[in-house]
């Protein structure tokens, strides 16, 4: 599988992050080159292999329901770039 | 009942297939990976943790309770329990989402299939009709955006942000905007019964994607595959609005492929102002998701107590409920209402245990049901606000058992008990019945001396009563009853007027 | 390099304890240190006076009689740790001037313990980099040169480098690194001194800029190997807010350190020979195998089949879950922003392309194509199955064997620039330390010796699940015969 121009503006949309058309054509072959390169995997034998799902051997815990956070609203909204009447502000939503 | 919602289009008759993506929100303190609360209506950004507002290098921890309440959910549709589950991350950038994922469970959720059974028409089992759900996932809710405080800026309030949501996913098996509505009635009352959801709509707790599509009637087979194109409504947040969505989107697909146009899969937004429903994005520029499964999380696996605790935890569901009660004699159509929600079963069900008269039961049906919720509902009060408590029913119902006060005169003392002017509102029945002097008579010398004032006031009708009129009897008694301001005991009234009658 | 700042960890804690120097002498010659190695580029952020002020603390605890296990002892703490009201960046432009109203696990454990604060240790941007050249601060330099008559700055590796640079040039007594595919390991093996990635969910992750969850692991670098004991026994340890972190007790690694391997098997992967590797390289590594044989071990040959695929498979993984993990990096409540066209979408694309450097870029980049639509089984899901084959190989092989010997890297420092225009290039640094971390095992290295040009190469071991101490007595074992006592000329 190989990405061209198209591919991967759509995935530079996905991903959000603004890219000129010079900055997707250099990205295509270094993409392509990477991918290439990984796609070795499909020569791996893994039939009847499960995916890894937990690096170490463990069960998830689970947390008791106790309120012992919140109400740090100047600690949230302290690194803000634009805080409002406590909240957090971005340009405006269409729905 | 059967299938008969059809739309009528030009070129024939058309059924429509729906299925529903309910939301609900689990009752918990706190939110599902943080340790914020989740109370409804704090100010804004105050609920919120390092965790909820995706600070870097904040890791989300599971609330034990958020899963049990999941649990015990799927248990109440006897849907099948996954004991190895595991959260993954559905990505993508919004305001009101700041991990840029939301951790949800796509591949291995919670819980698998069940299904809800509801009843068309309350007064008959016939009409009942299984729906199938499909799975139950757990997910973090989003945050909220303010589109109103400021002319170019959103704000952002990331109180929302991490409550633990259900969703409850249909399968397409329902026909008519009647099943659709049914069905998440029942849904609503069997969470609330459960007591993981609070059900209520108005403040979000609950809301549902509605997915329809149409197809011919007599068209291809039930298989998904064969269904047209859907279109999915989001959020919407009533019974009624659901049912409104399904017959605008019905219409609304039938004429466009009539016209020769094709449905769009797509997503839409309801308006309530309107009645109808507009396009929110197309699939051309629908998301991908890039699912996958959360590395900060571990599988969630299951333990054999745990599962024990929550099934043991179960209360008695609607279903078994409403048979129980139509064992004790109460009518399906009675039985069914009093099921319908959590509250009002629980009040029935705390009023037959301070009875004590387990015969009694359809008649504290019928009070409840035409007395009681009658006034409530005149009143505007909910069962939980009633000023007639569980033990003042009781009381009020066994007067009407032992023979101490009549129906009609309990009718009076309940009315007197709603009334906030009656100087006895939220009274005791006992001593309402006493200050008023309301207590039914046996008293024969006292029955029998109206009884003959009003045979002798009414010598005519008695000629003709002797003549075979005897449907005049019914007058006799009324008669005699309100002389008596409704307080002889029927049954004496009865047997004497008979006696006198014959004489 | 002082007197006081050239001392290992275990020196300074005994001098400083037996009153041969105070606490405030040791970081006021560290302070010094950092103020006169701004050349090396290795600090994001000096915080003097932090380390004054546990010093101060120190020398009263002493007085009173009081002191914690890292009292006295000042540290370098990598930028990808969130430090309270410290600039918090993971080398990045989009965190500029974060400053995070919470302590990471880790650094809170190395403060609770007593230790200082030097500053903020600069790394490869969200610790992707080999090199420490895709940092939004410039790359740190390696205080080590060739000795081939040029002056060719190097690479002090990646993406700890600033840990690494800091370290092996007495600007810290010691430093946290995180490891991801390496990132602890390499930077360790290219300036010379130790390094300790533990068992995955050892030390919390709480707190630490996520780079690729189910990979990252934070650990200590320092000169010497008790040294990576001292350091991680303070680091490690349970906690209730990473749900991958592991409830287990933190054994008392420095205690029960031992270079007596008798008994013990070291297992040499025969894949870890590799076409292209120096001679130096693979000759060190019999080296290696020699001294773990004097000190009792008996070698083994074993076979990790899926090493080769070990690359590949990472950078299926790491990129994913690095995409997902950089979301929310979104110009909305911390960092930078830029309003672009206006819209929201305008924004977070316009924040992200200002805030990201071109190597997160492309690696964001891959991981939304590998997790997108239609390619996510043929890349991710078959990346982890892969993966479970390369655990099972270690699985299958420490049967055979206690633990690893393999080189760390497969050369010596590069200079700057050499391979940052190909991407593979670069990420080939990491072929040996990576199987390690897709495996969650501990792993740690120690120099090993000096290359032709003068330059450190490492040893690089790998141990069970859980078994940093067997990692910790090999590596011991390496330390003692290596008789590696060689640091890098001050030209600074």
């Amino acid at each position: 599988m190989s990405v061209d121009t198209a591919t991967v503006r759509h995935i530079a949309k996905l991903a959000r992050i603004a890219m000129s058309d010079a900055d997707i054509d250099a990205l295509v072959p270094e993409l392509n080159n990477i991918l290439g390169w990984v796609e070795q995997l499909a020569a791996v034998d893994t039939e009847g292999v499960e995916p890894l799902t937990a690096v170490i051997d463990q069960k998830l815990r689970l947390r008791d329901d106790i309120i012992d956070d919140g109400n740090i609203r100047d600690e949230v909204l302290a690194n803000a770039p634009d805080a409002q009447h406590g909240f957090f502000a971005v340009p405006k939503v269409i729905e | 009942m059967v299938n008969d919602y059809r739309i009528q289009g030009d070129t024939g008759e058309w059924e429509v297939v729906i299925g529903l993506e309910v939301h609900a929100q689990v009752v918990s303190n706190a939110k599902l990976f943080s340790g914020a609360a989740t109370a409804f209506g704090a100010e804004p950004n105050t609920q919120v943790s390092l965790v909820d507002a995706a600070m870097p290098g904040m890791l989300p921890v599971p609330n034990r309770e958020c899963i049990r309440q999941a649990v015990r959910t799927g248990m109440a549709i006897d849907a099948k329990i996954n004991r190895w589950s595991r959260f993954d991350r559905k990505n993508y950038f919004y305001a009101d989402l700041p991990q840029g994922y939301q951790i949800s469970q796509l591949y291995h959720p919670l819980v698998g299939e069940g299904a809800v059974t509801v009843l068309l028409d309350e007064k008959d089992e016939g009409s009942a009709r299984t729906i199938g759900v499909e799975r139950i996932h757990v997910e973090q809710d989003a945050g909220k955006l303010m589109h109103d405080q400021h002319p170019t800026m959103s704000y952002v309030d990331l109180n929302r942000s991490g409550v633990a949501l259900m969703e409850i996913v249909s399968r397409p098996d329902m026909r008519s905007p009647g099943e659709a509505g049914a069905y998440l009635r029942k849904l609503r009352a069997i969470l609330r019964y459960v007591g993981s959801c609070d059900g209520n709509m108005e403040e979000g707790s609950m809301r549902a994607d509605v997915n329809v599509s149409v197809r011919r009637v007599g068209g291809p087979g039930e298989k998904e595959a064969e269904l047209g194109t859907r279109t999915e409504t989001k959020n919407v947040n009533s019974v009624r609005f659901v049912m409104a969505v399904i017959e605008h989107e019905a219409r609304r697909q039938v004429e466009l492929i009539e016209e020769g146009g094709a449905v769009a899969q797509e997503t839409r937004l309801f308006d309530p102002d309107k009645g109808v429903t507009r396009t929110l994005r197309s699939k051309e520029d629908a998301h991908d998701y890039r699912y996958f499964p959360d590395p900060d999380l571990l599988p969630l696996e299951l333990e054999d107590e745990f599962l024990a605790a929550c099934r043991a935890s179960l209360p008695e569901l609607p279903d078994a409920k409403r048979k129980r009660y139509e064992g004790l004699g109460i009518t399906a159509y009675n039985a069914a209402v009093l099921t319908a929600d959590v509250e009002s079963a629980n009040y029935f069900d705390n009023l037959l245990d301070g009875l004590q008269r387990p015969e009694f039961a359809p008649d504290a049906a019928n009070w409840v049901i035409s007395e009681l919720f009658g006034m409530l509902n005149r009143t505007g009060r909910d069962i939980s606000k009633s000023p007639i408590s569980v033990r003042q029913a009781a009381e009020l119902l066994s007067l009407i058992a032992d023979g101490t006060i009549s129906k009609t005169i309990a009718k009076q003392v309940s009315e007197l008990m709603l009334d906030e002017n009656s100087g006895h509102f939220g009274d005791d029945p006992t001593r309402i019945v006493e200050t008023r002097g309301l207590k039914q008579t046996s008293d024969t010398g006292q029955i029998d001396a109206r009884i003959d004032e009003i045979l002798a006031a009414n010598t005519d009708k008695v000629a003709q009563y002797k003549a075979g009129k005897e449907a005049l009897f019914g007058f006799f008694v009324g008669q005699t009853m309100k002389a008596m301001a409704g307080k002889a005991n029927p049954a004496v009234l009865n047997e004497r007027l008979r006696a006198k009658l014959a004489a | 390099m002082s007197d006081l700042t050239s001392k290992a960890i275990a020196d300074l804690r005994s001098g400083f304890r037996s009153g041969d120097f105070s606490a405030r002498e040791v970081a006021t010659a560290y302070n010094a240190a950092v103020a006169a190695g701004r050349a090396l580029n290795a600090f994001t952020v000096e915080t003097p006076e932090i380390a004054l002020a546990a010093a101060d603390a120190a020398d009263a605890a002493r007085t009173s009689d009081d002191l914690k296990p890292l009292s006295g002892i000042p540290l370098g703490i990598k930028d990808l740790f969130a430090t309270e009201g410290v600039d918090t960046t993971a080398g990045s432009n989009i965190l500029k001037g974060f400053k995070p109203p919470y302590e990471s696990t880790v650094s809170g454990k190395l403060k609770a313990a007593g230790a200082g604060m030097l500053g903020k240790l600069n790394m490869d941007e969200f610790a992707m980099g080999s090199s420490n050249e895709t940092s939004a601060f410039g790359p740190v330099i390696s205080p080590w040169k060739r000795r081939d008559g040029g002056n060719a700055a190097l690479t002090p590796g990646g993406s700890s480098g600033g840990s690494a640079s800091a370290v092996a040039a007495g600007l810290a007594a010691g430093a946290t690194g995180t490891d991801t595919g390496g990132s602890i390991r390499q930077p360790a093996a290219f300036a010379g001194i130790c390094g300790i990635k533990p068992t995955y969910g050892r030390c919390s992750r709480w707190g630490i800029v996520s780079f690729a969850s189910s990979l990252d692991q934070a650990g200590p670098m320092a000169k010497t190997v008790r040294d990576c004991a001292i350091l991680l026994e303070v680091m490690a340890g349970f906690d209730k807010k990473d749900s991958t972190s592991l409830d287990l007790p933190v054994p008392q690694w420095e205690s029960g350190l031992s270079s007596d391997l008798k008994g013990q098997r070291v297992g040499i992967p025969r894949e870890y020979r590799i076409e292209g590797v120096p001679v130096e390289i693979d000759a060190l590594w019999d080296k290696g195998v020699e001294w773990l044989r004097d000190a009792g071990a008996e070698p083994v040959e074993i076979s990790l089949p899926h090493t080769v695929h070990a690359l590949p498979t990472y950078y299926i993984i790491a990129p994913a879950e690095a995409s997902s993990n950089l979301a929310r990096y979104d110009g909305i409540r911390y960092g930078l922003r830029e309003l672009g066209d206006g819209g929201l979408d305008g924004l977070y694309a316009s924040t992200r392309a200002a805030g990201f450097g071109a190597e997160v870029k492309r690696r964001v980049m891959i991981g939304t194509y590998v997790l997108s639509a239609g390619f996510y089984d043929a890349y991710f899901t078959k990346a982890q199955k892969v993966r479970t084959l390369i655990k099972r190989d270690f699985t299958q092989a420490f049967d055979r064997c206690d633990f690893i010997l393999t080189p760390t890297a497969p050369s010596a420092a590069f200079a700057l620039g050499d391979k940052s225009s190909d991407p593979i290039a670069m990420y080939l640094n990491d072929v040996f330390a990576v199987p390690a971390s897709l495996a969650g095992l501990p792993a740690m290295s120690v120099p090993g010796g000096l290359d032709a040009h003068r330059l450190p190469l490492g040893l690089h071991l790998i141990g069970r699940e859980l078994d940093e101490q067997g990692v910790l007595n090999a590596a011991l074992a390496i330390e003692e015969r290596a008789g590696f006592t060689h640091r890098a000329e001050k030209w600074w």
